[in-house]
């Protein structure tokens, strides 16, 4: 097998505390890999370190042991290959949106002319639905509006992953619903790579190909690997027809009510876990594996129905 | 008529009336007053003696000052040799003076407030220096200033560049350190060399504080070179007071110190238009 897109082996970050001392890890043994054209997202409580994991992976923070590999390099800094959209949008307030875009193009291929640059940067606003607010400034767009933009931005340098910290937790159910339809469709049509830091268990489940859920922190680490086996052109009115959706639904939130403390030193989960190798579930097949297994046919699983 | 223009009509006629009194007090005070002779004492005698009707009263009425106003307006450049020259070219050289001054001052200030603003390290290096030279006069380094320059005209400036560099350089460093942290991930992210994130990530994300503390270094040089020129002579709105305090021609004192108001208030209202141009709504 060839070797992942990305792979990141055995992360680990402490913080110094208020006298300089290193303290407990907020994450340790962190090992997982992103496949070329995949959509991960982390899934965990506040304080478990997602957005640190992905502030690494970004290369804007050093981890204290443990390594990130993209492509079998090293992640050592920030990079024009690695796109963020913040959490807060971040966008600059004293340009207009389009000036916005245009600072990451320009970043991106500083050699392009004027035109090239302002081509690019209107097809990224076009693809987001917000050519028509090109001249105005941030101040002057709803936090929807705005986080638009910052996806378009990240897209624009055209990056081989994008990272997403959490880019839809300050907006409402309504402009988020819009906005996920509009990144799952992007997301769709270019196979970009996406790693997202999400507490939305629905937001999850309609953008990824694989969830890690990571335990509680301190000393967080990844507890299991779910693997969304619904099919990947999946819509957010549609998505709950599908039988699978409540199964991976109810195995996740019963992660996070749950299961999510129990890894702690001591805890019951944590005896025979090993984070190195976090078990790898699909929630969503279940119920037909477990139906299938004694049957060979349809009779049998007929049967079963009927004495049920 | 909208509330807010009604609003603004009124102040400005509340203004005017303000104005109106003010002048009436001013006419009031400086009345002639009639002159109450003590018993005995015949008009012509008193009047020998330099108290009669005839005595002018110390401050100038508002017609005198008036009549100043518009002499001097008139022509306000003629240049008589060096103890007579027009209110116009007064205010030019107090003016250049400033200018000097301020832009050495902005020279120095940007930069280093710059380095300072983002290495804590040098920040705390500089700091005990700024805190100890901020709070002196800047009139006390005239002597020094005379000593070292010898030259009036560019200690007059070196004053003003001494006073103008505090409030500039601490604004600067203020507003550099505190440019937001996303804004300079994103440029990190999107791998910007260091000039460009200077120029169009944190001088963008500063320039308002540094306006802000051009703006006060402004007013300050403004209130200095008037001190300073009444120190070191020759040209300049303050030498002119000076020198019309010297001459107790008070008519022309008030016209020049009105003036003195005047430009600081044009100064101050040009950087205040700089600043409102820079500054941005989040």
């Amino acid at each position: 097998m060839s070797p992942a897109f990305v792979r990141v082996e055995d992360l680990c970050k402490r913080y110094p505390d208020a006298r300089g001392r290193l303290g407990d890890a907020v994450f340790e043994h962190v090992h997982f890999e992103v496949e070329r054209g995949e959509f991960v997202a982390v899934l965990g409580h506040s304080g478990c370190g997602k957005t640190t994991i992905l502030n690494i992976l970004a290369g804007l923070e050093q981890a204290s042991s443990g390594v990130v590999l993209m492509e079998g390099h090293e992640v050592s800094g920030p990079s024009l290959d690695r796109g963020v959209v913040f959490q807060g949008h971040a966008l600059m307030p004293w340009r207009t949106v389009l000036g916005n875009v245009v600072f990451a193009v320009q970043s991106r291929w500083p050699r392009w002319t004027r035109e090239q640059v302002r081509e690019h940067s209107m097809r990224q606003l076009e693809m987001v639905g917000m050519a028509g607010a090109a001249d105005k400034k941030p101040h002057q767009l709803s936090g929807g509006m705005k986080q638009r933009v910052g996806i378009a931005r990240a897209f624009a340098i055209q990056p081989k992953m994008l990272l997403l910290d959490e880019p839809f937790g300050a907006l409402d159910a309504l402009t988020r619903g819009t906005i996920q339809d509009e990144l799952l469709r992007i997301v769709q049509a270019t196979r970009q790579t996406v790693f997202m830091i999400t507490h939305d268990v629905d937001e999850a489940i309609l953008l990824a190909d694989r969830i890690v859920l990571m335990s509680n922190g301190p000393l967080a680490k990844i507890a299991e690997i779910v693997e969304i086996t619904m099919p990947r052109e999946r819509t957010r009115a549609g998505m709950h027809h599908d039988p699978q959706y409540y199964r991976i639904r109810n195995h996740l939130v019963d992660f996070l009510v749950n299961r999510s403390r129990g890894y702690a030193a001591g805890g019951e989960l944590a005896v025979l876990h090993n984070p190195r190798q976090p078990p790898v579930s699909r929630p969503g097949l279940a119920v037909e594996e477990a139906h299938e297994e004694p049957g060979n046919g349809d009779v049998p699983r007929l049967r079963q129905v009927i004495n049920l | 008529m909208t509330s807010r223009n009604r609003s603004r009509m009124q102040s400005a006629a509340l203004s005017l009336l303000i104005a109106g009194v003010l002048l009436a007090i001013w006419q009031f005070v400086t009345l002639p007053k009639p002159v109450k002779l003590p018993p005995g004492v015949s008009a012509e005698y008193a009047e020998l003696m330099g108290q009669g009707k005839a005595t002018k009263q110390g401050f100038p009425t508002p017609a005198q000052v008036t009549h100043t106003f518009v002499r001097e307006l008139r022509n306000p450049f003629y240049d008589h040799g060096p103890n007579d020259k027009g209110i116009g070219l007064q205010l030019g050289y107090s003016l250049a003076r400033v200018a000097g001054g301020f832009a050495l001052a902005v020279i120095v200030a940007l930069p280093l407030g710059f380095v300072i603003g983002m290495f804590q390290v040098l920040h705390r290096a500089f700091d005990p220096f700024i805190q100890i030279l901020k709070p002196i006069s800047p009139l006390a380094w005239m002597p020094i200033a005379l000593y070292t320059l010898k030259d009036a005209n560019v200690s007059a400036v070196f004053v003003i560049f001494i006073c103008s560099v505090w409030p500039m350089l601490i604004n600067t460093a203020f507003g550099v350190a505190g440019v937001r942290r996303e804004w300079l991930n994103v440029a990190q992210t999107l791998e910007v060399k260091p000039m460009r994130k200077a120029f169009q990530v944190i001088l963008p994300a500063a320039a308002p504080t540094i306006l802000t503390g051009m703006r006060i270094s402004m007013g300050i040089a403004w209130l200095v070179i008037v001190a300073a020129e009444m120190l070191v002579g020759g040209t300049g709105i303050g030498y002119y007071v000076w020198n019309e305090w010297n001459n107790l021609a008070l008519p022309s004192m008030l016209f020049a110190i009105s003036l003195i108001g005047l430009v600081g208030m044009l100064l101050d209202l040009s950087f205040a238009r700089l600043q409102r141009a820079v500054t941005y709504a989040e």
